[in-house]
Formats: C-alpha cells, structure tokens, sequence
C-alpha cells in the first residue's frame, strides 16, 4: 500500500504525464455510455409512421427552439402509470429519431407537449399564444402574441433541409427542391397538395393554422409543429411489449 | 503533508490578468444574479415580462444560467487558477499575452451571449445555447487557457505539482472535451445551426456534458480553490495527502459516468440508465471525501470559524457540498428520480450547490484575493462580510426550503389518484398551488442578490483603501506541496 503512494509521485512530478493520465481516466465513462448508442439496433425501435418534418413543422420546430420553450415544456412521457394517463402513450426513441436536437427537456413549469398535437384546436392554440392567461387563467406562461404579426422567414428553408440530410435524415433531393413550395402548400387550404402530401403522407395537416389567410406567420409555423407532435406512430398497431421492442 | 512557510523571497508574478477577472466575476456575478431573480419573479407573475420578446422567460433563463455559471463561475475559475498556479509552482505565468488574450476572448464570449440570447440565437441545448460561432470563439480561448496553465506547471521551480493544480487541470482537459464533443453542429447560417446528433444520442451526449459542466466546471474546478484558499486563509496544511489521492482520481473516474441520470425513465436504453444511476450512487463516496479533507483542514483552527467571517463562508461552502452531493445520488435513485424529475425539487437541488457551494467558495476566494491582488493588508469592512454572510445563507435557505416543498408538492400532485382512480389533479392546478413558494423562491433569490451587492461595495472600499507603508507587509505565505 506504501508503494502505490510513493508511485503516486511520479504523477506529481511529471506534468505531461499527469495530463496524459487525467485525460484517460475522464474519457473512459463518455466512451462506455455513448460510443455504443450509435452502433448497438437495439436503441431506437423500429416503428412505422415516423417521417422527417415538413418544411412548415421544422421552421415551426425552429421556432420552438428560438423561444427556449424547452426550458418549462418536456418532450417525454414516462412510463409511470400518471404520465400515461395525463399524456399519452410513452415516448419512443424513435419518435425523436429526426430530433436535431432533441426536445426532451428537463422541467415542467408546464406540461409535457410531446403528444399536445391534436388535443386542442388551433383556435385555441392560438389564443393561448398571444394571451395564455385568456384561456388558462392561472397559467405563468408569458404571451407570445407577436409571433401571429410577424412573417415567416422562408429563404433558409432549402439549407435547412440540406443541413438536415448531412445528419442523416432521409430528405430527397425532390423534398429539397420543393421545400419552399411545400412550406406555402401546407398551410394554405385551397393550395394544390397532391405532390406536397406525395412526399409527406397523406395523414399531414394542410390548413390555415393560425386563422389570418391573408399571411404565412411564425404563428402558423408553431401551430403546425405542436399539431403535429406525438401523432406520427399508430399505436393501436405498436406492441410495447414485443420482445424486439424492449430495450 | 502539505506543510506552508513564509516564502523566502516574494518572486513577481503576473496579477494584471487575475486582477482583471476577479473585476469582472463581481461584475457578471450581480447581472446573473440579478437575471435569475427578474425570471423568478416572471414565474410569479407572468405579466412582468410585458409582451417584450427579449424578456421573455425562455430568452432569459439561458442568459441567467450562462451567466452564472459561465461568466461569473468562469472568471472565477480564470482569476484563481491563474493566481494559484503561479503561486504553487513559484513561477510566473507562461505566456502572460496569451492569458491576456483569454481574458479579452472570454469576455468577447460573453458580451456575445448577452447579446444573442436575448435575440433568441441558440442551439435549443441546455447550457450548451451559445450558437457556432461564439463556440468556435470558446474553443479558441480554452485552448489557449490550457496552454498558459500547463505551460506554467511546465515551468515550474518546484518538484511537485500542488494538489489544486490537479483539480484545475482535470477541470480544464474535461471542459475542452465536454464543449467540443457536445457541440458539433452542422451550420445552416451564420448564427444558426443544427446538431449532427437527434434524439436518444442527442440526449446522452448533451447530459453528459452537461452533468459534466456541473462535475468539472462548477465541482473539480471549485475544489481546486478550497484546496488553496482554505488551507491559505486557515493557516493549516490540507488534513489528508493521501485523501486528495483518493479524492481526486475517484472523483473525475466516476463523475463522467453520471449523466444518464438526467434521463431516467425516458426512451434512452434501461442498460445506460443503470450505469448512469450505479455511478452516481458512488459518486457520494468521493464528494464526501473531498468535504473531509475541506472541512477537517481546519483542525487546530476552528476558532477562526468565530473571528474570520471569509472562513465561515467557505466552510458553509463546504458544507453545502456535502448537502448537495448526498442529495444528487439520492434523486438519481430512479424511484426517487420517478417523483423529483421534472419538478422544481430540481431546481432546488441545483441551487443549493450553486449557490451554497460555487457561490459561497467564490465569495471566500474573492475576499481573500482582492486584498492580496492589490496590496492591502485587510478587508475594507469584516463587518460588511458578516452581513453578506447572514443575508445570503438565510436568502439560499429560503430558496431551497421553498423549492423541495413545491417541489415535492407536484410531484405528489402529479401523480395523485382520487379513489375512483382518476387523477385528482390537473396540469395547472400544480401550476397554481406553486405561488406562494415561487414568491418565496424569489425573495431567497433578492437576498442572495443583495449579499452580492454587499460584496461589491466592500471589495471596492477595499481596492480603495490606502496600501499599507510596505508593500511587502502582505504576508504571502507559500504552500509547499507534499514530498
């Protein structure tokens, strides 16, 4: 035991080395826990009906990050019997599988919107946004009511995508070059939308989200990602406790 | 055994760029704080933001948290690791431009986040909001920190390495792994970014830097000021050599294993979870270890706990440490983590480390180094510290008190059945039930603000006082580390 103190000093006298070490020991947990995330199947659930976003969900989603709306709204059901109950099914790894970054937050000041998609109308959405104590009196949230006076930016929207599919989400080229196209589509009832639901599904929402026609807002944008949050997995079909989905 | 002597000679050093951040951690110390007390009293009363976007909570929470524990917490760890290092290894800074650098870098950093946050510009990561740009910048100057501290050990004129330099070398190795790994992102703008991980990778990788930010930047990086300023202030060698052994290796081993435990229950893989509880559970043994060797440093001198209010502070520090690491493996229990998760227990948690350990542990250094960094022979006003002292303990007591009875109260109100077997209670009745707390929460915040205050006033008194007849009338006793 006396030996393993007296080696200690060579630690202590030789800095290069101690930097060397120290660099080993705090490497050796990251490796364990993350490295095999990325190559064991098991981590993610093979589940159909997840899709990437549409144009008009990802500038949505992207607004959802800007506003740091994780900080009081978590993205993840548990499986407690509560949770469930209150919210939904609980979350797959696969329904934020497309997620760069994840939303699962940590906290809720409010409640979990991981399944919030077509729970309350628009309408409702959009009041809540511009004045959340008109529908929810007790409620903390501060009003987001500058988002439905405000247009969308739209001349990213190509990169975004692009960027996407550098990351691994499964855009076409065709989603790439319509996506300016498909973002004004969605959100326009009368819009032509057999190619724009060719390349999304038949099961997207296409509507006016935030009752203004006259404007594409950022109002639209956040509505359409919220209606469209937990609904992708058909669960009347997705058997939790199939041996290939237990992890 | 560490032993301390009077140091023979007073070599120079370079105390320009410490000066420098000491200033500046006052300074980011009361705007944080001071954003953390303004969003506390948004929770209360949600009118306060007044329809402005940019003082809307989700913008100014990251600003708070980033200013804390970033631009308060980081000067901090600048200002004394650059002033320990130089001391223990009896050798200026090496390459003093290259630390003035980081000093302007770090502070362009900050400048940059007070003003993209607000702007809504973040990568949507918790404490990892900056966006790529401002991270490039981070890499940079962390880079360049790591070359002035261990080129400094390089050229150290002793044999031995002091024990805080371990610490500030672990903190500065892992935080330059954790920033890098954790924030690759594939840009789409200038200011705007995705991350190349989504999901389950997305969430490991992110609390694994992030458990880590707490574990090497706000934990390794903070022992490595108690392991000088208290033995220094005290007069006393560290209690245990072999104990810092033990400590210092058990705890940046199991520290980094953690993270998982900010996801239990979630869809990340039962097998990570595990780890992640399994590790944290042991976590407590080095902690405590380390609060040992703190605490019983002061063995022979405990009487300084009654005449010297800046040991009292760091030794509450200490003891908030030992708190908050014993409550930290508790909730990561997964049955406790089932109730606590989600909740304002949480926050609470975080607070009492926050505030009690790094806060209190950057108090006492900061009242220790100014009247070394500028010659004075005293604090400006003891008094003045008692008052800092009392206020901001019963203002931290206050903030946790309130937090663990919140809460626990929604958790238990979550998951609340009436006896028919239908939830009891719905969403924003847990909402509601909070008010009172969160007004309590707020106030604990504004006392621990106006310590600050205090504290600002008195360092500038003291900065201001007349230098003693000789400069050298400092006493600059050196800890000479063990053999």
């Amino acid at each position: 035991m006396k030996n393993i103190w007296k080696k200690h000093g060579v630690l202590e006298r030789r800095s290069t080395l101690l930097t060397v070490v120290i660099l080993m020991v705090v490497s050796v947990g990251g490796l364990v826990e993350i490295a095999p995330l990325f190559y064991l199947e098991s981590t993610i659930e093979k589940v159909k009906g997840v899709r990437p976003y549409t144009p008009l969900e990802l500038a949505g989603r992207d607004i959802y990050i800007r506003e740091g709306c994780y900080s009081c709204h978590s993205q993840m059901i548990r499986p407690l019997r509560d949770e469930v109950e209150r919210y939904g099914h609980y979350s797959l790894a696969a329904e934020s599988m497309y997620d760069h970054p994840f939303q699962w937050g940590s906290k809720r000041t409010g409640p979990d919107l991981a399944r919030v998609g077509g729970k309350y109308s628009d309408d409702w959405h959009r009041d809540h946004l511009i004045d959340p104590r008109s529908v929810v009196p007790e409620s903390v949230m501060p009003p987001y009511a500058f988002l439905a006076g405000r247009q969308l930016e739209q001349k990213d929207i190509e990169a975004k995508l692009w960027a996407m599919t550098r990351v691994g989400v499964p855009y076409t080229q065709d989603m790439i070059d319509n996506a300016k196209a498909d973002l004004q589509t969605q959100a326009d009832p009368f819009a032509p939308a057999r190619d724009f639901k060719g390349r999304y599904g038949d099961a997207v929402l296409q509507r006016d989200f935030d009752g203004d026609p006259t404007r594409l807002t950022e109002m639209d944008a956040l509505i359409a990602y919220m209606q469209m949050l937990g609904t992708l997995v058909d669960f009347s079909t997705y058997q939790a406790e199939a041996p290939e989905n237990l992890r | 055994m560490s032993v301390i002597t009077k140091a023979s000679q007073s070599a120079v050093y370079d105390d320009g760029v410490v000066r420098g951040f000491a200033i500046m951690s006052v300074i980011y110390g009361v705007v944080g704080m001071l954003v953390g007390v303004i969003i506390a009293a948004q929770l209360t009363w949600p009118e306060l933001n007044m329809g402005i976007e940019w003082l809307s909570y989700g913008r100014l929470r990251p600003l708070h948290t980033n200013a804390v524990i970033f631009a308060f917490g980081g000067c901090v760890l600048f200002a004394s690791s650059y002033y320990v290092v130089q001391r223990t290894c009896h050798t200026k800074l090496f390459l003093n431009k290259l630390a003035w650098f980081t000093f302007w870098g770090w502070n362009l950093v900050i400048v940059a986040a007070v003003v993209t946050l607000p702007m809504g510009l973040t990568q949507g990561k918790e404490y990892a909001e900056l966006i790529w740009p401002i991270d490039l910048l981070i890499a940079v100057v962390w880079v360049s920190y790591a070359v002035v501290f261990f080129g400094t050990v390089g050229i150290r004129k002793v044999r031995h390495i002091y024990v805080a330099n371990w610490f500030f070398g672990a903190y500065i190795i892992a935080v330059a792994l954790l920033h890098i790994f954790n924030n690759i992102q594939i840009p789409t703008s200038a200011t705007h970014s995705y991350s190349v991980y989504a999901g389950v990778q997305d969430a490991m990788m992110q609390w694994w830097y992030g458990h880590n930010a707490v574990g090497f930047f706000l934990t390794a990086g903070f022992l490595g000021m108690m392991y000088y300023f208290i033995p220094k202030q005290a007069q006393r060698p560290v209690y245990s050599y072999r104990l810092s052994i033990l400590h210092f290796w058990s705890l940046i081993f199991i520290y980094i294993w953690a993270g998982p435990h900010h996801l239990h229950y979630t869809s990340l893989p039962d097998w990570a979870q595990t780890l992640g509880m399994t590790f944290s559970i042991m976590l407590w043994m080095p902690s405590w270890g380390g609060m040992i060797n703190g605490l019983m440093t002061l063995s022979g001198a405990w009487d300084k706990l009654r005449t010297d209010p800046v040991i009292r502070m760091m030794v509450v520090a200490i003891a908030f440490y030992g708190m908050s690491t014993f409550e930290g493996p508790l909730m990561s229990i997964r049955a406790v983590n089932a109730l606590s998760h989600y909740t304002d227990w949480t926050i609470g948690h975080v607070h009492s480390g926050a505030l009690g350990w790094v806060g209190f542990i950057s108090f006492g250094a900061i009242y220790c180094l100014v009247p070394w960094l500028w010659k004075k022979d005293r604090l400006y006003s003891n008094q003045l510290v008692e008052w800092h002292f009392w206020i901001a303990t019963t203002g931290i007591l206050l903030y946790i008190c309130a937090m663990w009875v919140s809460g626990i109260m929604e958790g238990l109100m979550w998951r609340e059945y009436t006896p028919q077997g239908f939830l009891a209670n719905s969403f924003v009745e847990t909402v509601a039930a909070k008010h009172v707390e969160n007004v309590i929460r707020m106030v604990g915040g504004l006392m621990y603000l106006a310590g600050a205050l205090i504290m600002s006033y008195n360092l500038w008194r003291t900065v201001r006082l007349p230098s003693p007849a000789s400069a050298a009338a400092t006493p600059a006793p050196a800890l000479i580390p063990a053999e």
